[in-house]
């Protein structure tokens, strides 16, 4: 049996321009969990030895380095845990289908605000909340990790694309806050 | 325009695909006259005012909803998940 290597989709590059930083991160393992009719007892029990619960929708959870992301109805996603054996929902494993970028610092938001069709102001868009909308063109799952921090699951095949619509408002932002008026 | 999903709440039409009126919901049984399948297929009313038609979350949640709104006054009254929804 050969030893395979997982590579991430961006080489885990990073940039850091007017005070925003881009990285792609590494979150672990990424499962779905997709309920079955009547299944939502079953699994909550199966998250219980996590001390994780099916989200509400919009939000996301975290403990001991195990979060879980809701995706949409009755669905969400696990990450830096492996799924625990449980009855009631479909269980798949999503780990080498998606990237995770991280955008953190004080004009992240603005940088965001270029692309995404959702107000992503602190105020409406708070820490814990997780939204599935667009990054322009682009399907993504965004999370407010922070109150300067957010981070976006895209699909790994668009991982280039959604890195350099990110690097461009990058450059974007920083050369307009350069600017004297 | 904007539409409130349910699940994911106020979002810009951008993010949703139209689909058309909400008689595909209303299926005729197997067996059912070919005069109901032409109508279910073919005929559609265009009123001025109240319509009902299916909107799909596709950059968002990926529900199906059911939306009514008015063709006149561009009001919409309200947008419902298609899923768990009585026939
Ligand atoms: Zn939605």
């Amino acid at each position: 049996m050969p030893e395979l290597i997982a590579k991430s989709a961006l080489e885990g590059r990073s940039l850091t321009l007017g005070g925003v930083t881009l990285a792609e991160v590494d979150v672990g393992p990424i499962t779905s969990i997709a309920l079955l009719p009547g299944g939502a007892k079953a699994v909550a029990k199966g998250l219980k030895p996590l001390g994780l619960s099916m989200p509400e929708p919009n939000s996301f959870a975290e403990k001991k380095g195990a979060r879980i992301v809701w995706t949409g109805r009755d669905q969400a996603f696990l990450t830096g845990a492996d799924c625990p054996d449980m009855e009631g929902a479909a269980v798949t494993d999503q780990s080498d289908g998606w990237a995770v970028l991280a955008l953190s610092g004080a004009a992240a938001v603005d940088v965001l605000a270029r692309w995404v069709p959702v107000d992503v102001r602190l105020a409406a868009f708070p820490v814990g909340r997780a939204l599935r909308t667009q990054l322009n063109h682009m399907n993504v799952i965004l999370l407010r990790s922070g109150d300067y921090a957010f981070e976006i699951m895209v699909f790994r095949s668009m991982a280039r694309t959604a890195w350099h619509e990110l690097e461009a408002a990058t450059h974007m932002v920083a050369a307009r806050a350069g600017v004297k008026i | 325009m904007r539409l409130t999903c349910p699940l994911c709440g106020e979002r810009d039409r951008r993010e949703f695909y139209y689909y058309g009126a909400e008689d595909y919901l209303h299926r005729p049984s197997e067996g059912a006259p070919l005069a109901e399948w032409d109508s279910y297929l073919h005929l559609r009313d265009n009123p001025a005012g109240v319509t009902k038609d299916l909107w799909y979350h596709e950059a968002g949640c990926s529900q199906w909803l059911l939306v009514t709104r008015n063709t006149v006054t561009h009001e919409i009254s309200s947008v419902e998940m298609v899923a768990g929804r009585k026939a």
